[in-house]
């Protein structure tokens, strides 16, 4: 079993020079191409460009000594802006758009000395749980290639997992960080909403969308979030609270911590193999010193049908500007179709365009979002689940605030390891069920990070999910890194990327 | 309502929606979006009398600024990714609408 690079491996032996950023992107860009044929974790891969930048940094490497992430390469879901690269939310509504401005993310990262080496593959617009619903097929497990990687940020969980960047950024809207990070074996952070600005992000549901990294270790995450997250003009809803260095807060002392576990919420439908892990895990900690306690969180399980009213809402609302006007894919309309209505041709032109632009996920997700707001239904579904959002929100409230307040909450990631390719495409419930237990943590806006935490007896990896205060990201990468110092899960490769 | 769709209501829905549906989605749609809103039924039953709902999850507002004129993207950028535009005029261009 082979130990993977990290970045701040990578960061430190460009920074003493021991290595040059363009060897070290040449290496990504190898086994890129060695491995995306199998795993299809990439969309676009900019190679000539990647090679160019490392070789700006390397010859002034001076300048860019201190900078963060220097030399490090970077994979972006491919739903982040990238100024003058194909970004196409893996849709074919978007696959000639080329962004003229990058998200703030991709400054960030530039900024830092990062080396952005291509897009990876989503759930058309961010919408699944698998990275099936793509355009341009599904990205692969590197642990099991018949099977799921996650989703929607499979390819950036896959790009990590397979050791062919370090880092890479995703979206989570319902768990599309956390979920993939969980099957695919990497530590995947969704930051409290606002603490990453979200200009550039693709939208798929705006109260719900939070950017964040996927990476081999806390460490790795605390670095990039600590050079992601800040306030943004350009994103109004971005915190304006200070940020910390993440890292700084990976002491590996837990004893102060105490841990909510909602028993009564796991009693169903969790893998057996994954309970187990779980609770070992738990065991790591608690003998770390973290104190376990029972949480009850009542209105929990009432999270996935909320979530699927409320950001099919919201997501329905978001894709009506694909148009065909001004961006995107437009469907070819004869200039003389013989129409009457004045209006006629450009309804048409909407219409078909739409029809012909988006994926069945994606339709359907529009009509549940439109009907859910429609005249007549909006009290019955839309109000009644935003009212249902604020039980959650207060349950959540409560653990974190009452007088033996918890400072996290442990489940598992997923309720099931990674689940064959085309299982669950025809039955659009069961997909959704994949984010039981994550999609709460977009409700309630709270932060939250999987770190790996066992296998399968058939080598499936499995993800311990921990969610904390309102920005205190800092409390759950201690614990996560607290708990990889006494494991060994995140230093495994698949066999597919052993050098 | 949410025991089942038929093909008009979910027809219905795609105009509000402006997306074009062949039949078999028609079929599609009419029994998935039965079977999810089916699901939700759940939601319906909590009590939540006096609950106000939440749109958003922010604690504060995070940033107001000055309204001033700033740089933007510049014409030809904007219109680059267009289907169908008019360079010269800065215009992105539609199907005839008027007349």
């Amino acid at each position: 079993m082979t130990i993977a690079t990290t970045i701040r491996e990578i960061r430190d032996a460009v920074r003493a020079r021991h290595r040059s950023a363009a060897d070290v992107c040449r290496e990504a860009l190898d086994r890129i191409a060695a491995l995306n044929p199998q795993l299809n974790a990439f969309n676009t891969v900019i190679a000539d460009r990647a090679i160019a930048r490392a070789e700006a940094l390397d010859r002034d490497r001076d300048r860019w000594r201190d900078a963060p992430l220097l030399g490090v390469p970077v994979a972006l879901k491919d739903n982040l802006c990238t100024r003058g690269v194909r970004t196409t939310a893996s849709s074919h509504m978007l696959d000639t758009f080329v962004p003229p401005y990058s998200a703030t993310v991709v400054e960030k990262l530039d900024a830092a000395g990062a080396v952005i080496v291509g897009k990876t593959n989503l759930d058309e617009f961010a919408m699944g749980s698998s990275t099936e619903n793509s355009a341009f097929g599904p990205t692969r497990n590197p642990w099991a290639l018949d099977r799921i990687p996650g989703g929607t940020s499979g390819g950036s969980a896959a790009a990590v997992a397979a050791d062919l960047t370090p880092l890479a950024l995703g979206s989570d809207t319902g768990g599309s960080i956390r979920q993939p990070g969980a099957l695919c074996g990497v530590v995947g952070l969704k930051p409290t909403y606002g603490r990453v600005s979200r200009y550039g992000l693709i939208a798929h549901a705006s109260s719900l969308d939070q950017i964040g990294p996927l990476a081999r270790t806390a460490h790795d995450a605390a670095l990039a979030l600590s050079i992601i997250a800040g306030p943004d003009p350009a994103d109004a809803t971005s915190a304006p609270e200070p940020v910390p260095d993440y890292t700084a807060a990976l002491t590996g002392d837990v004893r102060n911590a105490r841990i909510g576990i909602p028993r009564r919420l796991l009693e169903q439908g969790v893998d057996p193999e994954v309970s187990r892990a779980i609770d070992a895990a738990l065991d790591v900690l608690r003998s770390r010193g973290a104190t376990l306690v029972d949480v009850e969180l009542p209105h929990a399980k009432y999270a996935i049908p909320v979530y699927y009213l409320v950001a099919t809402a919201e997501a329905s609302s978001n894709l009506a500007r694909y148009d065909g006007v001004r961006y995107g894919y437009r469907a070819p309309t004869p200039k003389d179709q013989g129409l009457t209505t004045k209006d006629q041709g450009l309804r048409t032109m909407y219409g078909k365009t739409r029809a012909q632009g988006f994926g069945p996920e994606v339709k359907r997700r529009i009509m549940l979002g439109t009907y859910v707001l429609s005249a007549g239904y909006y009290d019955a579904y839309y109000l009644k689940a935003q009212q249902v959002r604020t039980l959650i929100l207060r349950d959540y409230d409560e653990a974190f605030s009452d007088v033996d307040a918890v400072d996290a909450i442990a489940m598992p990631t997923s309720p099931t390891p990674a689940f064959p390719i085309g299982e669950r495409v025809s039955d659009p419930l069961q997909m959704y069920l994949a984010d039981v237990f994550t999609v709460s943590a977009n409700l309630v806006g709270l932060p939250a990070i999987s770190v790996p935490c066992g296998f399968t007896a058939g080598r499936l990896p499995i993800g311990l999910q921990l969610t904390g205060r309102r920005f205190d990201e800092a409390t759950l990468l201690r614990l996560a890194d607290a708990y990889e110092r006494d494991t060994e899960w995140s230093k495994q490769l698949p066999p597919i990327a052993s050098r | 309502m949410a025991a089942g769709f038929t093909r008009e209501q979910v027809a219905a829905i795609a105009a509000l929606a402006h997306l074009e549906l062949d039949a078999a989605e028609l079929d599609l749609f009419a029994r998935q979006l039965g079977d999810i809103l089916t699901a939700a039924e759940e939601v319906q039953r909590v009590d939540t009398t006096g609950v106000p709902p939440t749109a958003s999850v922010l604690t504060r507002h995070a940033s107001d600024r000055p309204d001033e004129v700033r740089p933007c993207l510049d014409r030809d950028e904007a219109l680059a990714n267009a289907p169908d535009a008019a360079l010269d005029a800065g215009l992105f261009k539609v199907p005839r609408v008027i007349g």
